[in-house]
């Protein structure tokens, strides 16, 4: 590729201006220049939780839900709802969890997503309770990286003031 | 292509878990009555944190144009058509950016499309090619790769990249990959280590904690492997002479995983050219055939993951895992799919004896342990032991420490994407470009260095994984020449 012409005269006079914008020239090692704007994105999603949405609402009625397959030859119970069966494909029904369980794998996330670092350390926990063919992916609360355990047993605590996510139902170490 | 509707794996009668779904696995017998395809030729930008002075546009341009150099009669004008792959529009910014790579390549207006399946996308672009030819749609088809992962901020990155697990129940939680494989590898120690090694020891936080440090210390030991192979590589992204207190003192990110077990966001490109028999003569005396191609999946929640039965490699029987519920949140079912589709097409029965080398799909130390059990390297279970006795080493690399069988079956000797980098719609075409470069022998020419040419390398394997395991793909090539 030929050099990059070097005459940003025009750059150069409103370079200040730009800066504070977050723009730049960019020059690498070989001195190629390379001109570096910002541009800020941001939009608001319009989601539906669609089928799934009993769950989320259970949660505000401090009750978790999952499904049980129709089936009466497969009745395969799923942890995280589904509204058909995934291993027959019959429509499921809701029926309730039980609120204790145990800890299947856990981990603390020292970082995160953007948007969830300033939580940090969070940790996560995958529930498996007794009967229920599946897991739940939870945060798991009031305990520290060297309390968990592969075993543990936990109970569900739910948000009194509820925001209508995932977040709404965590677990704590069973008293 | 008519294919044959194959056999199904046979798993065995269910003894264990009352809620385990009661059927097998089922994997397609592929039945290949393609055309033969040949891998001719291909090239990649070195992989770096950013690229600001060029676009994915002229990043795909600088990996043809190396592609191209040197093969006087492989012209533009050769190509049928081409397959191209970026993982992310988020972070491209720019929609259907495979466009512009077409037009920038003087390709219109040769047929294309965009391939796309998580981390494995590299991967699936790679079989695109393949199956344009082997249909006989094309005689000659590019397959090439991007991703611009630079654009954003780690952590804004790390957002995007957690947009593909579940958005009602996984990503709200925290949204970060590196936790989801921080809970399968938590698990995996569990079943193989807890269980197996500390069996004895009667505190349970206790037996834990001792086998999370010993599952550490050898996840280590494979982070020390990759980045040293990379120092002679100069691809690479990370190449470093570590050594296995370095891994485990780095900060950590999600327990039990450290910062030198985890591949970094990159900015790169790759590609391929894959072609029809007589193309193939025609272009180079040194063509590599491509002999498997599989592909698997699996539930992109992890708790979804069922408690069933191990789909079996010709070598392993039922009673290997009587006591295993598979996959859980422990180890890949696509990843296992996938060996026994591209295994049974290429005619291996024995992996370990069979291939040479395999580029595999280490995003983790973790998952590049676990997926040696899946690819029939070592039984399930015997990932931690096959890397202590130093299988997937290279002869002649000082790792620092005693690597008694180097050598068996190298796993990265390119140094795979913890070094090498992992800009996801590049990084499978990469594992095609540096397998290819290993079974021509020609890494010392690309490489500019010897050291990572294994010798008399006449099969391998490459390995392509989104994520937590949700797509596999694994393609098996070989020397097409004597």
């Amino acid at each position: 590729m030929t050099a990059r012409p070097h005459t940003y005269t025009k750059f150069k006079e409103v370079q200040s201006e730009l800066e504070r914008s977050g723009s730049a020239i960019y020059r690498d090692a070989e001195g190629v220049e390379s001109l570096i704007v910002r541009s800020p994105y941001s939009i608001n999603y319009v989601h539906s939780y669609a089928e799934d949405s009993p769950f989320f609402l259970g949660l505000a009625d401090g009750k978790l839900r999952g499904s049980k397959c129709r089936k009466p030859k497969c009745g395969f119970v799923f942890a995280t709802p589904r509204s058909h069966c995934m291993v027959c494909g019959a429509p499921t029904e809701w029926v309730d969890l039980p609120n204790k369980g145990r800890v299947h794998s856990w981990t603390t996330c020292h970082f995160g997503s953007e948007a969830f670092l300033k939580e940090t350390p969070y940790n996560l926990a995958m529930v498996e309770f007794a009967g229920v063919g599946s897991l739940l992916l939870v945060r798991l609360k009031e305990c520290v990286e060297s309390d968990l355990y592969v075993g543990m047993p936990i109970e569900a605590r739910f948000e009194s003031n509820p925001k209508y996510s995932i977040t709404d139902v965590w677990f704590v170490p069973s008293r | 292509m008519a294919r044959r509707e194959g056999s199904t794996v046979p798993a065995r009668a269910n003894t264990k878990s009352k809620s385990s779904p009661k059927r097998a696995t089922r994997v397609r017998t592929p039945s290949p009555k393609g055309r033969r395809v040949y891998m001719v030729t291909g090239g990649v930008t070195k992989f770096a944190k950013a690229h600001p002075a060029m676009d994915f546009r002229l990043m795909v341009k600088r990996a043809y144009d190396y592609a191209l150099k040197g093969i006087p009669n492989l012209t533009a004008d050769r190509i049928d058509g081409t397959r191209i792959s970026y993982f992310s529009d988020h972070f491209a910014r720019q929609l259907k950016a495979a466009s512009m790579v077409q037009d920038y390549l003087g390709m219109n207006p040769k047929g294309s499309v965009r391939i796309e399946w998580g981390g494995a996308t590299g991967g699936e672009c790679f079989q695109a090619a393949y199956e344009a030819v082997a249909s006989g749609r094309m005689d000659v088809c590019l397959g090439a790769g991007f991703e611009t992962m630079s654009r954003v901020p780690t952590w804004k990155g790390n957002e995007f990249i957690a947009l593909a697990s579940d958005t009602n129940f996984d990503f709200p939680l925290g949204g970060f990959y590196t936790g989801y494989y921080a809970l399968m590898v938590v698990r995996h120690i569990y079943e193989y280590l807890r269980l197996r090694k500390f069996q004895d020891v009667t505190d349970e936080r206790e037996a834990q904690r001792l086998a999370v440090e010993e599952g550490c210390r050898i996840m280590s030991l494979v982070s020390v492997k990759n980045h040293r192979n990379a120092l002679h590589n100069p691809y690479a992204q990370y190449p470093k002479r570590l050594t296995v207190e370095d891994v485990l003192n780095s900060e950590m990110i999600s327990y039990p995983l450290t910062r030198e077990q985890i591949c970094t966001m990159s900015d790169g490109a790759a590609c391929v050219i894959l072609c029809d028999e007589a193309r193939a003569k025609e272009f180079t005396d040194k063509p590599i055939l491509v002999t498997g191609v599989g592909t698997g999946t699996d539930t992109m929640r992890l708790a979804d993951r069922p408690f069933g039965h191990v789909p079996l490699l010709p070598h392993e029987k039922a009673k290997d895992y009587e006591d295993l519920r598979y996959p859980g949140v422990h180890s890949f079912r696509a990843g296992r799919a996938a060996g026994i589709e591209a295994y049974r097409m290429a005619g291996i029965t024995h992996p370990n004896e069979q291939l040479d080398f395999i580029e595999l799909h280490d995003a983790y130390a973790s998952s590049e342990i676990q997926t040696y059990e899946d690819l029939g390297l070592c039984k399930y279970g015997e990932g931690y032991e096959f890397v202590e006795r130093g299988d997937p080493f290279l002869k002649g690399i000082d790792y620092g420490f005693d690597v008694p069988r180097a050598g068996a079956i190298p796993v990265n000797p390119s140094g795979g994407l913890i070094a090498c980098g992992h800009p996801v719609g590049a990084t499978g075409l990469m594992q095609a470009v540096f397998a290819f470069w290993q079974l021509q022998g020609t890494i010392a020419k690309h490489f500019g260095d010897p050291t990572l040419q294994l010798k008399n390398a006449r099969r391998g394997a490459i390995h392509s994984h989104a994520g937590t395991g949700s797509a596999v793909t694994v393609s098996i090539l070989e020397r097409g020449f004597r």
